[in-house]
């Protein structure tokens, strides 16, 4: 790494695959940021995801999340090729702030991430950044594959922090479909 | 229920499909009493606007009877409303900064991948048009389900006709704003390409707005006509070359303000639009912007360009040189509605705007695929279809 300094957008989204390393709990190599600014105040943001179960009702992909403890977690996640299961750790909690997790040993993705709150200009409401990285199940096929399938982080973050963004805003998440009778592949 | 849907290029069908469901607690359902075929809906028609799917119900322009609502919906069973065809949440920042056309969280999440590679951002969502804008099922139904139905709907009251108000739901706005946008000072010359309903409106909004001349521009003499007949000049682009009268007629100056009300399907025989009429059948270019760089270069140093006329996606030879160097302003989007129903509705109920004059073709809902055609087809006689989709009960 050279000694230049880095410039002011978060260090997930550095071209430096190292740089993007280094801004994770776990290190892995596919990494992805996203932001959304949310009309609420800080701590209510943070409460609200600071309670992991709540989260299940956001996050399109995922199945079900199990509060364990105050600091452990199980996550049943669906992806290209059926249920991916890890238990989720919080490594770093900075009240109204900012919220770090890694998976422990033993998961079916070995991932990490954070998510930092942040007051967005004055009257505007919260930034609500979110960072994921993990070892893409199937290495790069596995990522086409998924992106194909749409189940791919990045897009997945992308869609997770709007709907978040509608529920909180507007008391509802936005849909133009009726739910699919049949159920869930 | 019966509906119109689109199946490709010119290629729309009256299907019977699943009747809406309340979805969402801010929801409510309507029956159709009365919608119409938007000029928009011909750049649909024509097949310029990607990420339609085969079966999507077409319609922004409807207004009909509150036959059920959400738990936290305001809107009454039995209450007659017209319905704006952009839909907002009426929570957001853009929405509390009355730019509703902006808002942040009508779009569903996983229509919203392709717009942000395409325009930056994704955009409100919108009725029956495209899934880019939500894919929401559109009006030209028998029944609608309406999101947000505490927002944007406006209650007409009893006694007034469906066909003095429809015009709420789309084209009078839009041409209101477009004039708006046009920030016209007295004294001032306006240019308008495009003699369809939002041209025609925006003519009549320019006069309201203090316009001291508006000339409008197009090539259908009935449509000129009806320009005139509002007190506008017209120039007929096949009889004279458009840049050279309105150099001539506003004295070597050019229009203070200039309004694009065409939008990404221009006609006429000129070599730049034939060039992009090739790209578009090919693939290399998407719209055909001839109007609006017509505008653009006749419009007045440090004028106004305001543009309704509808764009999706990339304009070639764009004469960028000509907005800088003239330091011209440049205000465009989709309409916000909202924003303009209450006013819009006083000035109709106080009779001082009358829309009506419009409608040239009245038909029941199963005769929508020929009111397509005709609209595409015979634009000179052919101003606005209006379906109602009780009539052909009410005549069978």
């Amino acid at each position: 790494m050279s000694d230049e300094a880095r410039d002011d957008a978060p260090d997930i989204l550095a071209k430096d695959a190292e740089v993007r390393r280094g801004d994770t709990p776990g290190g892995q190599s596919s990494v992805t940021g996203v932001a959304v600014t949310i009309n609420k105040p800080r701590q209510e943001l943070y409460a609200y995801w600071r309670d992991f179960s709540n989260l299940a009702g956001v996050m399109e992909n995922v199945e079900s999340i199990e509060v364990l403890d105050r600091n452990r977690s199980h996550w049943k996640v669906k992806g290209p090729n059926g249920l991916y299961e890890w238990d989720a750790i919080v490594t770093e909690d900075v009240e109204g702030e900012r919220i770090a997790w890694k998976s422990a040993e033993g998961a079916d993705v070995e991932n990490s991430g954070w998510v930092a709150f942040s007051d967005a200009n004055p009257g505007r409401g919260t930034v609500v950044t979110a960072a994921i990285a993990y070892e893409p199940p199937g290495g790069l096929v596995g990522k086409v594959v998924a992106k194909l399938t749409q189940k791919e982080p990045r897009i997945q973050a992308r869609r997770d922090l709007r709907r978040l963004k509608q529920l909180l805003e507007t008391g509802e998440i936005a849909t133009s479909s009726p739910p699919n009778p049949a159920p869930k592949a | 229920m019966r509906a119109l849907t689109w199946h490709g290029k010119h290629d729309v069908r009256v299907d019977t499909v699943p009747d809406p469901e309340i979805l969402n607690p801010r929801d409510a359902i309507l029956k159709i009493t009365s919608t119409a075929i938007c000029g928009s809906d011909l750049h649909l028609y024509d097949g310029y606007i990607p990420t339609m799917k085969a079966g999507d119900i077409l319609g922004h322009e409807f207004m009909g009877e509150v036959v059920e609502t959400g738990p936290k919906s305001t809107l009454k069973k039995g209450q007659r409303v017209v319905v704006p065809f952009v839909i907002a949440c009426g929570e957001c920042y853009f929405c509390g900064k009355q730019q509703y056309s902006a808002c942040d969280n009508s779009n569903p999440a996983d229509n919203q991948d392709i717009a942000p590679n395409l325009w930056g951002a994704a955009p409100a969502g919108l009725f029956g048009y495209s899934h880019m804008t939500g894919g929401y099922p559109g009006g030209q139904a028998e029944y609608v389900r309406v999101p947000f139905s505490d927002v944007g709907p406006i209650v007409i009251p009893d006694g007034i006709e469906d066909e003095k108000v429809l015009f709420l739901s789309d084209i009078l706005p839009t041409g209101w704003m477009a004039a708006e946008n046009c920030d016209i000072e007295p004294g001032d010359t306006v240019a308008v390409w495009g003699c369809g309903p939002v041209g025609l409106f925006g003519i009549q909004s320019a006069f309201v707005l203090g316009a001291h001349r508006v000339i409008a521009i197009d090539h259908f003499p009935h449509r000129l006509e009806l320009a005139k007949q509002m007190g506008a000049e017209v120039i007929n682009f096949e009889q004279t070359d458009v840049y050279d009268a309105l150099m001539t007629m506003t004295g070597g100056i050019g229009p203070d303000a200039v309004m694009d009300a065409v939008g990404l399907e221009s006609h006429g025989l000129y070599l730049d639009n034939v060039v992009d009429q090739i790209k578009a059948s090919t693939f290399l270019g998407t719209d055909r912007p001839h109007a609006l760089r017509q505008a653009i270069m006749a419009c007045r140093k440090g004028g106004r360009v305001s543009v309704p006329g509808v764009y999706g996606g990339f304009v070639d030879k764009f004469p960028f040189g000509a907005v800088m160097e003239k330091g011209l302003t440049l205000k465009t989007g989709q309409t916000h509605v909202q924003r303009y129903l209450p006013g819009l509705l006083q000035a109709i109920l106080e009779e001082k705007l009358d829309t009506t004059f419009l409608i040239s073709d009245r038909m029941s809902l199963e005769e929508a695929p020929k009111g397509y055609a005709k609209f595409k087809n015979e634009q000179n006689e052919c101003t606005k279809v209006v379906l109602k989709p009780d009539w052909a009960k009410a005549t069978a």
